[in-house]
């Protein structure tokens, strides 16, 4: 059964969590709403459907130390300190970017195992978010994510003046335990208050816009087919190579590392790297990607035919619609799978 | 939370100190690297790469040109060509390097190629990779058939160690070495012209598995000029390089298709490049 709080004690759950972990939620930070460490004062804004990053950070930093390097002379120290790293909560997360960890996952815990996301993902509990109202951006529901009741370690819902509670892991139910005595047991009616909710949720997702793209024709056996298609030159004629595509996006992994000269020795650094970037690919002998066509194609083929054939069929995007809602030219995935689907688009 | 190097991470590197520089070319030199208390850093097998670097200049995959044989040192031929490695041409001997790796797939010189008929060919620097499994394969010379290694490069000036070749390879454990240069000069009497032209004056048999490596567009004609002579692409193999970071099929540089040269390579049979988009 599922446990019950006021929303007027929302407060004091947070402060609870953040006791004993650092607790990251959606916050008001000049008007633009992200995941921030939870304080008494800070802004916090649930009523936001999506943050403007995903939860990506928490687990795959945008910068992270890597290891560090004294020279002197010909000599070289190799200092291995990592970042300290605690367990924490982030809280709020929606189905989409739930189940983007899914597919980090299999990235960066295949064999040999990145273990500075592992440690990561040891650490942080996600406490997930029930969309209540999904909106035209969203299309979750193609890559057969329910917004309604996602999956994570434990799920809250907001319906009228009371939050829900559903711990689904361990990790959920440790921290169930730790906030105990803020909540109540959910009823039967409640039951059928979030079984109304629920329903409801579904069938705003089952009437948006984008919600019957469709990705039956995106199989290995089409890849070259698909890489082969002129339509990559249409549709990428606009784009300006900016990478905010990558940089928004809860699945995107590629990265760079790079060294930093700090004055008392090197810092070497990994950070995010977007494959819409020319240098992306450039070596000294030449570039094997070399124009943005081939660029902006290398982007969706690896989502939509790459990624796929090395996992189980799985799409590397959850339809979170970030791309769709910050693209400076319009240019999107949706876009992307009905044109290559077969379905006319004006770009 | 280790793997199976038994390090931290693959990302984490370990110290090399260099031993030897010998200069092959006039753009490529080959250093001598050993672990700080000697020996190789770690073991590899022919094919396989390493990312070397000096920290705060840069770091960059290279193939392991020594053989796995040789457990007493580690060898990378450096072609100068971009920041990293105009650094690494300038240093000294005793300059420590930090190296991680091994990382990729390795020819399979103990599966496929065992009792081959071998036909090696290499263009400029390209020898590096293969130069590890001409040695491993002269160790267990027994192992293999015939070997045959074509080798050109632009000038004399530019054919990689050509010491090893002269004295080492040609005439000794039979194995026959067919040298080119492109254009003709004062003082050679071999062959003048293209890989590919000379790999199909050569005639040789369809009965032989060939390893290729050089630039790009050398694979690519070398390759046609196999098929001509009835090669069949099963029967080829070749190994190639993007840009890399991580080394361990992550960091998505080195992405071709639903593969990645790092990992599932750098070495591939020519006929499961078929599947790939031609975008290397």
């Amino acid at each position: 059964m599922m446990l019950k709080l006021s929303k007027d004690k929302i407060g004091e759950l947070f402060q609870k969590i953040a006791s004993d972990r650092t607790l990251y939620l959606p916050v008001d930070n000049n008007g633009q709403v992200n995941f921030g460490r939870w304080t008494p004062d800070a802004a916090v804004r649930l009523d936001q459907l999506k943050t403007v990053k995903s939860s990506k950070d928490f687990f795959f930093p945008q910068t992270e130390n890597i290891v560090a390097f004294k020279r002197q002379g010909k000599d070289i120290s190799i200092i291995e300190k990592r970042d300290a790293n605690e367990p924490f909560v982030v809280f709020g997360v929606r189905g989409c970017d739930v189940r983007s960890l899914d597919i980090l996952d299999r990235v960066f815990l295949c064999d040999p195992v990145d273990s500075f996301y592992k440690a990561r993902r040891e650490n942080g509990t996600i406490v997930s978010f029930a969309c209540s109202e999904p909106e035209e951006n969203c299309f979750c529901g193609v890559f057969g994510i329910d917004a309604a009741d996602p999956l994570g370690d434990a799920t809250i819902r907001v319906i009228g003046g009371d939050l829900y509670w559903d711990a689904k892991t361990d990790k959920g139910r440790a921290l169930e335990e730790s906030a105990g005595a803020l909540f109540t047991q959910a009823t039967a009616l409640d039951s059928d208050a979030i079984k109304e909710h629920d329903e409801r949720s579904r069938e705003i997702s089952g009437r948006l816009p984008l919600k019957d793209l469709d990705l039956d024709s995106f199989e290995e056996s089409a890849l070259l087919e698909k890489f082969n298609s002129p339509l990559w030159k249409e549709l990428s004629q606009a784009c300006v190579g900016c990478g905010t595509c990558t940089y928004v996006c809860p699945t995107c992994q590629c990265y760079d590392i790079q060294d930093f000269d700090t004055g008392h020795g090197i810092q070497r650094f990994r950070c995010w790297d977007s494959c819409m970037y020319s240098d992306f690919t450039l070596m000294a002998h030449g570039n094997n990607r070399k124009s943005q066509v081939e660029r902006f194609r290398q982007r969706f083929m690896h989502k939509l035919i790459y990624y796929p054939a090395n996992n189980d069929g799985i799409f590397s995007c959850v339809g979170c619609g970030r791309c769709v809602a910050k693209c400076p030219i319009s240019m999107n995935i949706a876009k992307v799978i009905r044109a290559l689907g077969g379905v006319s688009v004006s770009v | 939370m280790s793997n199976s190097a038994g390090i931290a991470d693959m990302l984490i590197p370990r110290l090399g100190v260099v031993k030897n520089i010998r200069t092959d070319t006039p753009d490529v030199k080959t250093f001598r690297v050993e672990a700080p208390s000697g020996g190789v850093i770690f073991p590899h097998m022919p094919g396989q790469c390493a990312m070397v670097s000096i920290p705060g200049v840069g770091e960059a995959m290279f193939s392991i040109t020594s053989s796995p044989t040789n457990t007493e040192f580690m060898e990378f031929s450096v072609k100068r060509a971009g920041f990293l490695t105009e650094w690494l041409h300038q240093m000294d001997v005793g300059q420590q390097v930090t190296v991680r790796g091994p990382y990729g797939n390795a020819f399979p010189v103990d599966t496929e190629l065992r009792g081959k008929d071998l036909l090696f060919i290499a263009g400029g620097i390209g020898l590096a990779p293969l130069r590890s499994v001409i040695n491993y394969v002269r160790h267990y010379r027994d192992r293999y058939g015939l070997v045959d290694i074509v080798y050109g490069a632009r000038s004399t000036d530019d054919l990689v160690d050509i010491d090893e070749i002269r004295n080492e390879w040609t005439g000794h454990d039979n194995v026959n070495v067919h040298l080119t240069i492109d254009r003709p000069q004062e003082g050679w009497d071999g062959h003048v012209g293209f890989v590919p032209d000379f790999v199909k004056e050569l005639k040789f048999p369809t009965t032989k598995t060939a390893l290729i490596c050089g630039p790009p567009i050398m694979i690519k004609f070398v390759l046609a000029a196999l098929q001509t002579l009835g090669f069949d692409k099963s029967q080829v193999y070749t190994t190639f390089e993007l840009r890399m970071k991580c080394g361990i099929g992550k960091c998505g540089r080195c992405n071709i298709g639903s593969r990645y040269v790092c990992k599932d390579g750098p070495v591939f049979r020519c006929d499961t490049m078929e599947e790939l988009p031609d975008e290397y």
